[in-house]
């Protein structure tokens, strides 16, 4: 039996009172649950002047992600497609305004006025056609533009995903970007097949240089290195990032023009800067697959 | 769901053009208490249609909002205590949301909106 819950059956289906349960009663799944929405929520790099905002959680669930929104002062809107996950939701008495919807059918919002959204492992579910009237393009399509229009100008949206492989990370990626998002993925610990966390990062029309989405660090990942090593050090980060802004042929001169040699130079420089700087390993500036 | 949520909501019915205000049918109403921010409310208030919120709050049953606002009129502290209630504490409980075009009925069940549409509605 697959493990990927997406294979087994539609989310309203999957997600029924007793999957729901579990959102209640399982410590594990309730830690998980927070600390990514945690980490998705500093994703989103909110401006820092104490003001609440105005969220978007989708696939809110049971709202213990969130839960996190409000405990960080935040108001929110969720929506899902589970009524047993929503009910759920209601028993935590879940400070945010829930709906009962679908993302793929596209989100009813009026224009520019949500300022960040985070999704907590629930937009690989759009991947799956469980109706015959159900095209997983069209449906991330009709997603993606929808969610563009009702964010206000340089908000982010941050989503945690599990793409099941390559071609599904494309599809979701392609569709973002179609829809006028810049960003990509920052991958906490990849080197760690446990703690290895995805999230998918994406920027609303235009944001102030130093907060831009190529500036973000992935917790774990030393970027040059590309190893399996778990004792990697944790403090080294780096980004994977595709910017749409940028010509595509350039981004691919950039992948694999940097060879060895240049990245060696480049850590030589920053140690003598008295930057911390990963090891050189075999791995160091060794050509690997595209992610995306 | 609060106004602030309702004012944000529209239609998403393939082929309607405006979709905004859901009109509200209110059966049941409920209030919760919450505590105040008026940077919040501030900013908020850039965002919120007034007409809409007017006519939703009058929907459910509250009638102590004024029909005209400016900026200065946020340097009230009655206004905003006020705006601050219909925005924040307010909660449709069980009722409908209609859209404006189509007619169709959005059932607001338990304080959520099912806003799920039909096949032939995507
Ligand atoms: C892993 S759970 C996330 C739980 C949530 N963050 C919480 O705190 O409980 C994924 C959620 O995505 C929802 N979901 C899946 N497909 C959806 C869709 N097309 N539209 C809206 N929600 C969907 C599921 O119903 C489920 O509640």
């Amino acid at each position: 039996m697959s493990s990927r819950p997406e294979l087994l059956a539609p989310p309203e289906v999957f997600y029924d009172d007793t999957e729901a349960r579990k959102y209640t009663s399982s410590s594990r799944i309730i830690e998980i649950q927070a600390s990514l929405s945690e980490r998705a929520l500093e994703l989103l790099a909110l401006p820092d002047d104490d003001i609440p905002k105005l969220l978007l959680d989708i696939g809110c669930g049971s709202g213990l992600s969130g839960e996190t929104l409000s405990e960080n002062g935040h108001h929110w809107i969720g929506l899902d497609i589970s009524l047993s996950m929503l009910d759920v939701a209601l028993e935590r008495e879940a400070e945010g305004d829930l709906l009962l919807g679908d993302m793929g059918q596209g989100l009813g919002l009026r224009p520019g006025v949500i300022d960040g959204a985070i999704s907590i492992s629930a937009v690989q579910w759009l991947c799956n056609a469980d109706k015959s009237s159900h095209n997983p393009r069209l449906r991330l399509k009709a997603f993606f533009t929808s969610l563009y229009k009702c964010l206000t100008n340089g908000a982010r949206a941050v989503f945690q995903l599990y793409p099941e492989n390559l071609q599904q990370r494309e599809l979701i990626l392609n569709a973002a970007m179609h829809a006028g998002f810049s960003g990509g993925i920052v991958m906490d610990y990849p080197h760690s097949s446990k703690k290895r966390k995805e999230f998918l990062v994406l920027t609303c029309g235009q944001r102030s240089v130093n907060t831009s989405a190529s500036s973000i660090k992935g917790k774990g990942e030393d970027g040059e290195s590309w190893s399996d090593d778990e004792s990697e050090d944790e403090e080294n980060k780096t980004v994977s990032i595709s910017d749409r802004h940028r010509p595509r042929k350039k981004q691919k001169h950039n992948k694999s023009g940097k060879g060895k040699e240049w990245i060696m130079r480049k850590k030589d420089q920053m140690r003598r800067r008295g930057n911390e700087v990963p090891p050189d390993t075999k791995y160091t500036g060794r050509k690997r697959k595209a992610r995306f | 769901m609060r106004l602030l949520t309702h004012n944000m909501l529209s239609s998403n019915i393939k082929g309607v053009t405006n979709g905004f205000p859901l009109r509200i049918e209110a059966e049941k109403v409920v209030e919760k208490t919450v505590e105040m921010n008026a940077d919040f409310l501030k900013k908020m208030f850039e965002k919120i249609q007034w007409k809409a919120f007017i006519d939703a709050s009058r929907a459910m049953g509250y009638t102590e909002l004024p029909e005209e606002v400016d900026p200065t009129t946020l340097e009230s502290d009655e206004f905003l205590s006020k705006f601050h209630h219909a925005l924040l504490e307010l909660h449709l409980e069980e009722g409908a949301l209609v859209c404006p075009e189509t007619g169709r009925r959005f059932p607001v069940n338990k304080g959520i909106p099912n806003m799920l549409l039909h096949e032939d509605e995507v």
